[in-house]
Order: structure tokens, then C-alpha cells, then sequence
């Protein structure tokens, strides 16, 4: 050829096998967005919280970014804490917090998720467990004076631990006090639902603002980031059984974490279940013993270890729904 | 009729706009080509001229071996300069004849077309077809004459004509049903009296109108008698159909995705029937050939020309000047290029074929082979590199594009982890490699070549024990 050589023409080709292209998505690119759909919540529970919420977030989120830094430098893999996947733990770790706790916690949650769940399961991709939900699991139980004690919302940007004015979990109340108990915090039974639905409430971070959190999900849903399977079988089973059970569905559905945990917690990819059979599947265990706990258990609430305990299933429930095969079924 | 797409795929940009309205050109006279023996799934060809040999244009200058391989036939006329190893757009560097061209172009005489083709016996036109070098078009190059082979218990219902065009970036076989419809529809016309079917079908997808229309055309003018008797089954009832009926060919239009394409999804499309796992299109009656192929089979049953030339779509970020071309068998990629204003510093990796299952070359001193559809070359920007995958994050999207409903994520965990026998039971053998699930993963793992990789050593494996 007589035209101007350049490196390629040399014999410099890239060579691989195909496909050639890609669809451009990526492991930052789901993370950020997942990240991104929990803003509105986010942004709700420091509306209520004050400052201290937001301060309570960074931390946790910075201290898990660290963490995995810190555990793949050790460990000599490839740093990848800046993937958007150690944000997220920290993120929704940080939303199962009351904002009244001290902010080491946060920071102890962070380690056990990243650094145990995580990172000595052999780091994203093969952890069994959701780290996010062991951090608040051991929090829970190392700590359950302060995860137990709520904030009442007031807006107060005030960076200073308050201790004054706290008050219980509608599903709290519930379980001390009786159904009529909670309902007598409230206008009627029209004005519990609106308030739970904007978050009016004591809880954890996430826990409020159920309309954000479904705006949010919309959005991933809408984007074909997560699929319904798993968040509302979830979301139904729960529904169902505390209507069978004589309780009220709404209630169940809008107070504790259960928009949070069965769009944002029960979809996280590497512990849950591919195929969208054992979704169902998985589904509908969450609900049962999320039920199970809140009606029977010592526990109010039980969404983080129902989400738990379906992980330990993930592996068999992908292996007892196998995914039909082209041309497997007997042709009509 | 109802068509009942495929379960997943993928919609990768089709980039068809550089070349899809340019009409096909003939290529330059190369001065010099490099005929390679192996151009075909089976055993290569054996040169059956040597070096200082005056050959002519059709010539056959490789034998077949064996009943799986097919012969090779010169492309130029001109004089034989060497016969050895050189490199091969499939890999390895492989047996090839080169031919100095003499620039006359002249075709061999021995070549002798038949006018009344649909009344030869079958065995003659399977014959010819052989004879004549044709292999599959569309990139698999497994020889047309045994898929044109049916043994006898199979009964053959579906003759199915390829023009789904599914990869991105091509646009030859698109050209080809604009341009030739009626070559194409006279070899579909010939596979038919050799499988003696009543029913053709053209698949072409959708976003081809101007093709469909071509071929809608030309395939309404297909009243043919059948000048020998066949038959036809309908609700598992076997009709005899004895010469004097009428042929009928349909084009079907086919949603637009990728693998579209593929032979069994092709299939499913066109007439609702899944072939099973581990069986071939013939299982359910139908067979399938890429519209080049057909065009080829007339070109050599009607004139007596063997396969020395094809269209293929020159295109992508790196060439400057995109063209669908005619060229001969042969023609080094780095002579094609130079036609078409040269290769520019986009170019990061040039393919043979589609983006999707082509074959990537390292450098541009490679032959055009029988199965060439396209020579894109792609940008920096959207040439994946492998070199950077990740883990699995279980996010399960190669399981919803997977067209064989197979679950990829599982498959390239245990290959990772060289478990190859678990491989296969979760179905390492049905994948046809068509990669919608490594276009899919957010993190860049290199499945097909997992694949590839597996059931190369599983075949090792099985040829050592044996």
C-alpha cells in the first residue's frame, strides 16, 4: 500500500474472539444508578433527621469504600473499591440506621459487611450473604439499645446526638401496644397510611419515606435494572398472610422495611436467584418469614432476616427451577 | 401466517446505514491471490497443481476429500507461483495456492451450464453443487451438498432460504436479494427439486424493506411445475405429489434482533417448529441456506461456474470509504481495503464477518475466504477488550438474551473453574456461540471464548480416550 503507514497497519490488530461489541453496561454504571434510584429516600430521611442522617450516611459509605480498599490492598487483589459496589453496601447500610446512633457504628457495620461478608467470601461476585443486612444484623444484636432507639422526625440540623425526643417503630407499637394503640397516634386510619407513606415516623433512615423509595424503584424498574419478581411476590406474600392472619395489609406493606428491603435489599444480584422462577420462589419465602417474625417472633420487625435466611437458599432454588432450553419442550 | 420469534436476543446498533443503499461494485482485478485448501467445515482440499502451473478462471486447482470437504477452484487466471503454508483469516497459517494473474481473466473451458436445470435428477445437481466448491455463505461454510443431503428417512418439508442478515454492519446479502433476486429465487428453486419440497420460505428481517420487497416480487412469479414427484405432510398425514404440482415460494418477514439469523431460531421463526437439543434441522423436516449460497448454486447448476467470487460489505469507523464489493476468492484483505480509501487510525480491530461472530485478524495480509461476509473495521470505542473482565455479579441478564435458554453466568463459572464435565451438563453443547450474553455483561466476560475453549478440551479429552 502506498498510503501513509500507521501503527495498525503494521499488523498491530487487536485479536480476540467474539463478540466484538458490547452493550456498554457495566458494573459502576448498575451500581451508581442503584445508588442514584436511593437519593430520593435518602434525601427524605435527612428532610426528617437533620444533618446527623446525612452525616450518618457519609460515613457509613466512606468507611466502606475504605474498607474494601484496605482488605484488597492486604490481600493483594485488584483494587476495585471504586466500582460503586462498596458505596452501595455502605449506602444501604447506612439506611438501615436509626439516625440517632453513635457514628462508630456505622463504621463497625461497615466492616463486618465489606471486610467479612464481603471480601473473605472472595469479594463481589461470591458472597452468599447480603453484606449490607449482616452489618445491621450484627449491629443489632451487638448494639440493640441504639438500633432500637428511634428518632421521631423533627428537621433538625442540629449535628449534636439528641436523646430527647424518641419514640417507637409503628411496628413497634404494634407488636407492645396493639393495633388500636397505633391507630390512636394517628387521625384515623386514612391519615396512618399517608403518614406512613411520606415517612412521618419513627424508624431507620430507609425505613421512611415509602413514597420516595418506590419512586426510586419505578425507575430501576422502568430501566430493567431490577425485575418484579422477586419485590412483589415479596411485597404480596406479606400483604396476604397478614390479612389471613387478621392484620391490616396496608399497614404491613407501608411500616418497617419492607419497600426497602424487597426492592433494594432482595434484589441484589449476587445473593439472590437468577432464574425468575426461583425469584418467585424466593419471593414468596421472604414474605412468609417476614411474617413469621413480625407476628411471632421476639423481634417488630423482620424483613433483614428473612432476606438472610432466602440467601442461604439462593444456590438451591437455582438448581431445583432449571430454565426451559430451546427446543426442549415437546413441540405442539 | 403467525411468527413466533425466539426467546431473548439482543438489539446491538446495526450501523447498516454506510453501505445498506450502495449498490454492489466489482472489485479490482487482483494482481495476486491466495487461495486457501481449507475454506469449509471437513476436510481441507488437496492442491492438484504445482508451482509454474498455467491455471484459468474456474479451474479446479484443489481436490475434495472425503464426503464432508468440497473442491477449490481458481479464482484469476494466471500462473501458479507457489503452493504452502501462509496465513488464513481462520487462525493458524494454512495450505494455500497463490496465482499470479496474467490479466486476462480468462474462464477455464471445460465449464458447461444446463438451461433445463429443474428437470436434472438430484444427484446430478447435488453433484454439481460439489463440484462447483459451494459451501454456506453466511460464515458457517459447512458444503451445501451435504446439507442438501438428507438421508432418506428423513422427510424434508422446509426448504428455508437465509436472509436474515441479523449481524451489525452487513449489508451484502441485503444487496444480493435487491439486486439478484432472481438468482436467488432460481436457487432456492433447485434446492427444492433436490429435496423435493413443495414449500420454500426466503426469512428476511424486517428492517430490509427494500430486499423483501425485491424478493416478494420476484418469489410471486414462482409457478414452476414440479418436473419430478414428492410429497408433502400436513396434520402428520402424507400427501403425494406427483410432478405437474406447483412450487411456492414465501418471504417472511422476521422481527428484527440478534441472533435472528441462526439456524434454528431462523426456523422457529419461519415455521413455529423448536429444534430439539442435540439434533439438527432436519430432525423437524426443514433446510436452511443462506441467500448467497443460493445465488452461488444457480450460478454453477445454470453456467457451470464454481464459487470463485462473493459479495462482501467493506465498512466500520476504520474504512474510509465503505462499499459492498464483488471480489474473488483470495484477494488479500489489505488489497480490498486500498479500494475502499484505506484504513484510518480508528481502526483498533478489523473483523472477518459480523462484529458479533466474525474473526478477528491481527494483520491484513489475509485471503478472502468462501464464508467472508464483510471486512469491518472498528473503532477503539467500541471494540471490546477482553483483557478487562471481572466477575461474575450474578445480575443474570446473559440468562434473558440467551437464545437457547441456557444459563451463560453458571456456564462460564464452571469453565473458569475447568469443570468442563458440569459445563456440559448445564448445556455446553447446544451454545452456538452467537455471543448476545458477553454483549450483555456489565462485566466484560469473555463467554464464547470460555466456550470455545471448553469444548476444545473436552474434544481432546474424548479423542484421547478413544
Amino acid at each position: 500500500m502506498d498510503t501513509e503507514k500507521n501503527p495498525q497497519e503494521a499488523g498491530l490488530f487487536r485479536a480476540s474472539v467474539g463478540p466484538h461489541i458490547s452493550s456498554g453496561e457495566s458494573v459502576p454504571h448498575i451500581m451508581w444508578t442503584v445508588s442514584a434510584a436511593l437519593m430520593p429516600a435518602a434525601g427524605l430521611s435527612v428532610y426528617y433527621f437533620g444533618l446527623r442522617a446525612l452525616l450518618i450516611l457519609v460515613v457509613s459509605m466512606v468507611s466502606s469504600v475504605a474498607f474494601e480498599a484496605l482488605t484488597q490492598k492486604l490481600t493483594g487483589a485488584k483494587i476495585t473499591a471504586g466500582d460503586g459496589s462498596a458505596l452501595l453496601t455502605g449506602l444501604l447500610l447506612g439506611m438501615n440506621l436509626p439516625a440517632s446512633v453513635p457514628f462508630y457504628l456505622p463504621i463497625i457495620g461497615s466492616a463486618v459487611a465489606i471486610i467479612i461478608t464481603k471480601q473473605l467470601f472472595g469479594g463481589l461476585g461470591y458472597n452468599i450473604f447480603n453484606p449490607a443486612l449482616i452489618g445491621r444484623a450484627f449491629l443489632m444484636a451487638s448494639f440493640p439499645r441504639f438500633m432500637t432507639t428511634w428518632l421521631v422526625p423533627h428537621g433538625s440540623l442540629s449535628l449534636a446526638r439528641p436523646d430527647a425526643v424518641t419514640g417507637a417503630t409503628p411496628l413497634g407499637i404494634l407488636k407492645e401496644e396493639g393495633y388500636d394503640k397505633l391507630l390512636s397516634h394517628f387521625a384515623g386510619r386514612h391519615d396512618m397510611y399517608v403518614q406512613l407513606l411520606l415517612g412521618h415516623r419513627g424508624g431507620a433512615m430507609g425505613e421512611t419515606g415509602v413514597i420516595a423509595l418506590l419512586f426510586g424503584a419505578a425507575y430501576l424498574l422502568y430501566k430493567g435494572y431490577i425485575t418484579w419478581h422477586i419485590p412483589v411476590t415479596f411485597i404480596a406474600t406479606v400483604a396476604v398472610l397478614t390479612a389471613v392472619f387478621g392484620g391490616d395489609p396496608w399497614l404491613a406493606i407501608l411500616s418497617g422495611g419492607l419497600v426497602l428491603g424487597a426492592f433494594f435489599m432482595a434484589t441484589d444480584y449476587v445473593t439472590v436467584p437468577q432464574l425468575k422462577k426461583a425469584q418467585v420462589a424466593f419471593g414468596l419465602g421472604c414474605g412468609i418469614i417476614t411474617v413469621l417474625i413480625r407476628l411471632e417472633g421476639g423481634y417488630p420487625e423482620g424483613v433483614c432476616y428473612a432476606i438472610l435466611l432466602m440467601n442461604c437458599f439462593t444456590p438451591l432454588l437455582d438448581r431445583a427451577f432449571k430454565a426451559k432450553k430451546f427446543g426442549e419442550a415437546p413441540v405442539k | 401466517m403467525r411468527i413466533t420469534s425466539f426467546k431473548g436476543g439482543v438489539h446491538p446498533p446495526d450501523n447498516k446505514k454506510a453501505t445498506a443503499s450502495l449498490p454492489i461494485v466489482d472489485a479490482k482485478l487482483p494482481e495476486r491471490v491466495v487461495i486457501p485448501m481449507s475454506m469449509h467445515i471437513g476436510a481441507p482440499a488437496k492442491p492438484v497443481v504445482g508451482v509454474g502451473d498455467a491455471v484459468k478462471k474456474g479451474q479446479k486447482i484443489g481436490e475434495a476429500q472425503g464426503a464432508v470437504s468440497v473442491p477449490v477452484h481458481a479464482s484469476i487466471s494466471g500462473k501458479v507461483i507457489a503452493v504452502g503454508n501462509f496465513p488464513s483469516p481462520m487462525g493458524a497459517d494454512a495450505q494455500a495456492v497463490v496465482i499470479e494473474s496474467d490479466g486476462k481473466d480468462e474462464w477455464a473451458d471445460d465449464l458447461t451450464g444446463h438451461e433445463d436445470y429443474l428437470s436434472l435428477n438430484p444427484d446430478v445437481l447435488r453433484n454439481i453443487i460439489k463440484e462447483a466448491g459451494i459451501v454456506g455463505m453466511g460464515g458457517a461454510t459447512f458444503p451445501a451438498h451435504v446439507k442438501l443431503s438428507p438421508p432418506k428417512e428423513k422427510k424434508i418439508k422446509y426448504a428455508i432460504l437465509n436472509g436474515a442478515e441479523c449481524e451489525p454492519y452487513l449489508t451484502a446479502d441485503a444487496r444480493l436479494m435487491e439486486e439478484i433476486p432472481g438468482d436467488i429465487i432460481e436457487g432456492l428453486k433447485i434446492i427444492m427439486t433436490i429435496l423435493r419440497v413443495t414449500d420454500g420460505f426466503v426469512g428476511i428481517e424486517d428492517n430490509k424493506k427494500a430486499a423483501i420487497k425485491a424478493m416478494t416480487a420476484e418469489a410471486g412469479k414462482v409457478a414452476c411445475e414440479l418436473v419430478v414427484d414428492t410429497y408433502y405432510e400436513r396434520d402428520g398425514i402424507q400427501y403425494d405429489v406427483p410432478k405437474g404440482c406447483r412450487m411456492g415460494v414465501r418471504v417472511v418477514p422476521l422481527p428484527v434482533k440478534y441472533p435472528q439469523g441462526s439456524e434454528k431460531q431462523l426456523i422457529k421463526a419461519v415455521t413455529g417448529l423448536e429444534v430439539p437439543p442435540g439434533h439438527l434441522p432436519m430432525d423437524v423436516g426443514a433446510v436452511v441456506q443462506n441467500v448467497a449460497t443460493a445465488a452461488a448454486i444457480y450460478q454453477a447448476v445454470r453456467f457451470g461456474r464454481p464459487l470463485i467470487e462473493r459479495v462482501l460489505t467493506v465498512t466500520g469507523p476504520g474504512i474510509n470509504e465503505p462499499k459492498n464489493l464483488r471480489v474473488r476468492i483470495g484477494t488479500l484483505f489489505e488489497d480490498i481495503i486500498s479500494q475502499c480509501g484505506g484504513i484510518n487510525r480508528k481502526a483498533a480491530k478489523v473483523v472477518m464477518g459480523g462484529p458479533m461472530m466474525g474473526v478477528a485478524q491481527a494483520s491484513l495480509g489475509v485471503p478472502v475466504i468462501k464464508g467472508a461476509s464483510g471486512i469491518v473495521a472498528l473503532s477503539e470505542k467500541e471494540a471490546v477488550n477482553v483483557m478487562d473482565f471481572g466477575p461474575c455479579i450474578r445480575c443474570g441478564r446473559c440468562i434473558d438474551v440467551c437464545p437457547m435458554g441456557l444459563n451463560p453466568s453458571v456456564l462460564g463459572q464452571l469453565i473458569e473453574k475447568g469443570r468442563f464435565e458440569e459445563a456440559k451438563e448445564y448445556g455446553l453443547m447446544d451454545c452456538f456461540e452467537c455471543g448476545s450474553c458477553s454483549f450483555v455483561c456489565p462485566s466484560g466476560r469473555p463467554m464464547v471464548q470460555f466456550i470455545k475453549w471448553a469444548k476444545r478440551e473436552l474434544a481432546k479429552k474424548k479423542a484421547k480416550a478413544s
